[in-house]
């Protein structure tokens, strides 16, 4: 996983709440067996439509995808998270995520960050009224800013400890766990004998 | 959860019980007693296991099925389709390769994984249990702590058998009172989201009790946990008690030290004097079926009344939702829900799909022609389900009835296979997501109960059985 310390990239407004990774990609495009090339099932649906954000021109290189409240809810499928990255996007912004979602980002490397509604709206004013405009994700200072020409702002956000430190050091999950190997192996002798196992079969 | 001298919700106890290794300032090490497997989320996580060169820590507490991309039609001939048959064909060599127990197409208890769980007796109170499902959630029915995870979270899993997580917070949902005639468990959970919203269980875990909770069989309590994710919750349990031990009993994987496990099971509930983070009421007397108009399941509203008019919404994020919705619904606000006409009904999925599900949907139909204007397909959780209802005659009924009867599998829950909506086609489906497109591209989705359904298939809009 690469190292998330600093970002500096365009935004993309999209205005509607309850994105559901459904909408992110759709089931077709789940059939296949690798991470990557899931690019072209983003918002696959919406994307057929000439008016969808993403086909706007002034958006079109965006890596901050600042979207409304409850993003990602539904489904489990990582492949939402990995059709995102593929796209290219680094950042998503949003007043909140399902939790799976959110826990499926941080596993991937994609930065999710929560911001009240009215910062929100207020980003994708500014952006709608400057495409170009840069904002800088800044995770070591957990702040988002901004300056246009009318508008400027710097926002704090909220992440745990923990997430923030495994994305800055881009670290593997299942490598810390394993150095937690004696202690499992503790938790397993303790483990009820009552408790079923797969196999055999009965 | 929180963490004071007080009593325990049941959650905490679990999760206290599970708990490899706890450090301030880091999530939790949590233990995971069984992981269930599919074809669609995870060839990368064995993929990420063969790089690293690591093994399945525990293949015996590890099971697989075939079930979301599977053809309901024609399953003793290879896929048809070369890209779904290379998934399939993946899991079955990533399961022989790491030592997988798996049940295939064609296999008795091949089936979907939530319904597979339970019926092998695998699904067992105070267990930790995981899937790379959202649906995951459908176990906790049974007192276990179980939720869905994303295919990074499977390949840690299968190397560590743990999660690191962070505890969730605790909400109560109490259901008193008494259900009327033609109300179901999934009317309470329709109900239950539109109150609380996609996002209200965001970061609990929801505890189901009362009474109408406790009068409901083990089904109808899979059928509430199973929609617990639509609310936004992770896990959603009910505790253990008579009905879940004798649901257990007699399964293959039921404990053979049963009176070791019972002696554990009694200890499975929320202490008289723990505290909840949040507690919601609903009352059951008024409850009544429930059907979604909209594009999410908290879009729902009584079967006896109309489309929602979005101007009178004040919430501007929900005006806006519930104005897209309808567009894409095709819906005109002040519409008597009854008056809507369905192309499809299907009954089936994880929410929906057991035996008492087809019974409850057989019995509206036996003897009765479903309408002309509509096409009806019936799709067993598993293939032990459909056997089951094969040998209490139930395909018979829906056959007779003008249903098509298939195969198991996912099928048109989330239409991966070939079993989906044509664009603008409108469904009154027994699952559980009435995303957009979620059915197939342009399809319309509105969530009922079995009832609703099998009623609906007679009369040909949406309808509940007293109207019949």
């Amino acid at each position: 996983m690469d190292k998330f310390v600093t970002h500096t990239g365009t935004g993309v407004p999209l205005r509607r709440s309850n994105v559901d990774t459904d909408q992110i990609i759709p089931a077709v495009y789940l059939k296949r067996v690798t991470r990557s090339g899931y690019e072209d099932g983003l918002f696959a649906a919406w994307r057929k439509d000439p008016e969808f954000v993403l086909n706007n021109e002034d958006f079109k290189n965006g890596t901050i995808l600042v979207a409304g409240v409850d993003f990602g809810t539904g489904s489990s499928r990582e492949h939402a998270v990995w059709a995102l990255q593929n796209y290219g996007f680094k950042v998503i912004i949003s007043p909140r995520f399902a939790d799976i979602f959110k826990g499926n980002s941080a596993k991937g490397g994609l930065l999710t960050i929560i911001l009240p509604q009215d910062q929100v709206e207020a980003l994708w004013d500014a952006i709608e009224a400057e495409p170009s405009m840069p904002i800088e994700i800044n995770l070591e200072k957990r702040t988002v800013s901004y300056k246009s020409a009318t508008s400027s702002s710097v926002m704090p956000f909220v992440i745990d400890d923990y997430t923030r430190w495994r994305l800055m050091e881009g670290l593997d999950d299942i490598g810390l766990t394993l150095k937690q190997t004696e202690s499992i192996d503790a938790f397993e002798k303790t483990r009820p004998a009552y408790k079923p196992e797969t196999q055999p079969a009965r | 959860m929180a963490s004071d001298t007080s009593g325990q919700t049941l959650a905490e106890k679990i999760w206290q019980e599970h708990v490899v290794r706890s450090t301030q300032g880091e999530p939790d090490l949590l233990y995971i007693d069984l992981h269930l497997i599919h074809e669609v989320t995870s060839a990368q996580a064995f993929d990420g296991l063969r790089l690293a060169g690591r093994r399945v820590r525990r293949p015996d507490l590890t099971i697989a099925t075939e079930d979301h991309n599977t053809p309901t039609l024609n399953i003793d001939r290879p896929i048809a389709d070369p890209v779904s048959r290379l998934q399939v064909d993946t899991l079955r060599k990533n399961c022989a390769e790491f030592g997988v127990r798996i049940h295939s197409l064609g296999d008795i208890d091949q089936g979907i994984v939530h319904v597979v769980g339970p019926q092998l007796g695998l699904t067992q109170p105070g267990m930790t249990i995981v899937c790379g499902d959202s649906h995951t959630s459908t176990h906790g029915a049974f007192g276990a702590l179980a939720f869905g995870i994303g295919t990074s979270e499977v390949e840690h899993v299968l190397a560590t058998q743990t999660l690191p997580l962070v505890r969730p917070k605790t909400m109560a949902i109490n259901v008193e009172g008494e259900l009327q005639p033609g109300v179901t468990a999934k009317d309470i959970i329709l109900a239950v989201i539109a109150q609380i919203g996609t996002g209200g269980g965001q970061g609990y875990v929801i505890e189901y009790r009362g009474s109408a909770i406790r009068a409901l069989s083990m089904e109808g309590r899979m059928t509430v946990c199973n929609m617990s994710i639509e609310a936004g919750a992770r896990a959603g349990l009910v505790a253990p008690d008579e009905k879940t031990f004798a649901y257990i009993k007699d399964k293959p994987h039921a404990p053979q030290d049963w009176e070791a496990a019972l002696a554990y099971w009694g200890t499975l509930f929320t202490d008289a004097d723990a505290r909840f983070d949040v507690e919601i009421s609903i009352n059951a007397n008024e409850l009544a079926p429930f059907v979604t108009w909209g594009t999410n399941p908290a879009q729902g509203a009584p079967l006896t009344s109309v489309v929602p008019d979005p101007a009178l919404i004040a919430d501007v994020e929900e005006r806006g939702a519930a104005e897209r919705a309808l567009v894409y619904m095709d819906l005109k606000a002040g519409t008597p829900l009854k008056n809507i006409a369905i192309d499809t009904v299907f009954l089936g999925s994880c929410t929906n799909g057991r035996i008492e599900d087809l019974r409850s949907a057989a019995a509206i139909l036996d003897g009765k022609k479903i309408s002309s204007t509509l096409r009806m397909l019936v799709v067993p959780g598993s293939a032990r389900v459909r056997l089951q209802a094969e040998a209490e005659g139930l395909d018979r009924i829906f056959i007779n009835a003008g249903a098509e009867w298939r195969n198991a599998g996912c099928s048109m829950c989330l239409g991966m296979n070939p079993d989906q909506l044509a664009p603008g086609e409108r469904s009154a489906s027994t699952s559980n997501r009435n995303f957009e497109g979620r059915q197939g591209k342009g399809g319309r989705t509105h969530l009922v109960s079995p009832q609703v359904a099998a009623a609906t298939a007679l009369r040909g809009t949406l309808s509940s059985p007293a109207d019949l």
